[in-house]
């Protein structure tokens, strides 16, 4: 299985911060075609960080960063902003957390999810439209000719979530990164959404990284998991062996947090 | 097009209360416009002649509905002062102070918003304080300040122009607009500053938002998210604050006219107020009202036009 995503020692550190406070501090993981792999940890312990670093969201000039992030086999850290700009949005496909403020709230919906297109290839407006509406499909929006000329404001927060993932895999993306997308969300749509990245996920075999502190969301997803604490990976392995042999304390605390049906919250 | 309607109903709500307010006002202020056209030595029933001639003598309410169907009808009334329908007395002078007024505002906008975008987009400390700094001193100079000085340096040092040496539009356009660039430049300069000002740090605030990190992540360069997602958004309140300065603008005409001796409506407002000649004061401060609620109308159909999540409410 060849890798999509290899992050080799990356470190992250903020100029704010004290000199040897490491936002993130010597991760490496990899991510292989097709495969997802939730990354998981509380606030704090750097994965959204490490998700911004392969993103190139990282503010440059406000932040060190050193190592190695691979995608597809183009470096992205130490490259040109044009050559970054070339892989987000049509290698790279990102879903953020709150649905409702990651939308342009002045735009219709239809051009905000074809807008990959507009940005990395030369379609024309109609031809963009019909690979936003297949795109609406793919990420089971009910509808898609309606909601294309719709406004953020006059959608479900679920419906945004959908309508965030459909533009993002619009352009096929190898890997998409999901950083927490059903934290902003109620439960029954946060079942939804994590099923329909299962989906697509085994039918585009599109391989995902999705971020969450949530490891109950994370095994219904991924067969590996890897944990951060304080900038570091503690623990990468399958899910399975993860649950049933956490190795590290802090892999021990995360699985006890997970309210169970016979387990007392109180 | 209801919220459309809907404006439009308070756009004559609003020209009607003006009316009324500018109407009662001048039978409230102290002065009687029969002492200033007759002398204080006139005998008390000269002034009542006089007064049942302006038709001064009846109650206050029926002269206030024929003042008002007159003015919907175009009449003004006649002027206390010189016996003319103050109508005649203003086609001359009020197409001169608006010209000036739509071209500071014209300015103003044309002005403020690529330099609001290049404030907004400065990336360099060093560019930060450069603008900030500009901005501060061209937004604390008064308008007819700038006016003397402009006069004083494209007039008097450079001799571009000859202050004073107005042109009207009826014998020449391209004279009359060049006379008024200056002018309309110092009305606009210090609105410019402030509407600079007030774009930066609405693009500032709009570039920290959710919807521009996930522009970014679609591969938009840094000029893209600008057009294509920030300034839209950042205008809204732009918007806004424009539609109030277009107040202000009127009013700063009325000053720079005096500044550059331009034969609008300053001179005539300042005499018709001192000589309580009442028509006239109310006549132009209908018209100012008017130009306001108009440009405001404008703004709120603009507003609805940039935000779609107004065109619900």
């Amino acid at each position: 299985m060849a890798d999509i995503l290899r992050v080799e020692d990356l470190r992250v550190h903020f100029k704010d911060a004290a000199p040897n406070r490491f936002a993130v501090d010597g991760v490496s993981f990899s991510i292989g075609e097709g495969e997802i792999l939730g990354l998981v940890g509380e606030s704090g312990s750097g994965k959204t960080v490490t998700a911004m670093s392969i993103s190139g969201l990282l503010p440059r000039g406000k932040a060190d960063v050193s190592g190695h992030i691979t995608l597809d086999g183009s470096e992205i850290l130490q490259c040109p902003e044009a050559e970054l700009l070339d892989i987000l949005g049509e290698e790279l496909g990102i879903v953020f957390q709150e649905p409702m403020t990651s939308m342009n709230p002045v735009m219709k919906i239809g051009p905000q999810i074809e807008e990959c297109l507009r940005v990395h290839t030369k379609m024309s407006k109609a031809q963009r439209k019909e690979f936003a509406i297949e795109a609406m499909m793919m990420a089971e929006l009910d509808e898609p000719e309606k909601i294309y000329n719709r406004y953020p404001h006059e959608l479900s927060g679920g419906m945004l979530q959908r309508a965030m993932i459909a533009a993002a895999i619009i352009s096929r993306p190898k890997l998409l990164l999901a950083d927490e997308p059903t934290t902003a969300l109620d439960v029954t749509i946060q079942a939804e959404i994590l099923q329909l990245l299962q989906r697509l996920n085994r039918e585009y075999n599109m391989a995902i990284l999705l971020i969450s502190h949530n490891l109950h969301v994370v095994r219904k997803l991924c067969k590996r998991v890897a944990v951060m604490q304080r900038g570091k990976l503690i623990e990468d392995r399958p899910v399975d062996e993860i649950f049933n042999d956490p190795r590290h304390e802090y892999t021990q605390k995360l699985i006890a947090a997970i309210p169970t049906r016979d387990k007392k919250l109180y | 097009m209801k919220y459309a309607a809907k404006k439009l109903c308070t756009l004559i709500i609003t020209l009607f209360i003006v009316s009324l307010l500018a109407f009662l006002a001048f039978q409230v202020i102290p002065g009687d416009p029969t002492t200033q056209m007759l002398g204080t030595e006139a005998t008390e029933e000269a002034r009542a002649a006089l007064r049942a001639e302006l038709g001064l003598d009846r109650p206050v309410h029926i002269r206030y509905f024929e003042w008002l169907s007159g003015f919907v009808r175009g009449d003004f009334g006649t002027s206390y002062s010189y016996r003319i329908p103050v109508s005649d007395m203003l086609a001359d002078k009020l197409p001169i102070t608006f010209i000036l007024t739509i071209m500071s505002f014209a300015f103003t906008v044309i002005l403020s918003i690529p330099l609001g975008i290049l404030a907004g987009s400065a990336r360099s400390k060093v560019m930060d304080v450069i603008i900030t700094v500009i901005d501060q001193i061209t937004m604390s100079i008064p308008a007819f300040f700038i006016g003397i000085l402009a006069c004083f340096i494209f007039g008097n040092i450079f001799a571009l122009f000859v202050p004073g040496d107005f042109v009207s539009y009826k014998e020449s356009w391209g004279a009359c607009l060049g006379y008024m660039v200056l002018p309309a430049l110092s009305i606009a300069i210090p609105r410019v500053a402030m509407t600079v000002r007030m774009l930066r740090s609405s693009i500032l605030s709009e570039s920290d938002k959710d919807y521009v990190r996930t522009a970014h992540s679609r591969g938009n360069h840094r000029r893209a998210i600008m057009v294509r997602h920030v300034l839209k958004n950042a205008l809204i309140p732009v918007i806004t604050f424009l539609a109030v300065s277009a107040a202000e603008i009127m009013t700063g005409s009325i000053i720079i006219e005096q500044v550059f001796t331009i034969p609008g409506i300053s001179r005539l407002l300042l005499t018709s107020i001192s000589g309580r000649d009442f028509p006239v004061v109310q006549a132009i401060v209908v018209i100012i009202a008017a130009w306001i609620v108009i440009v405001n109308f404008v703004a709120d159909l603009l507003y609805q036009l940039v935000d779609p999540r107004i065109r619900l409410k």
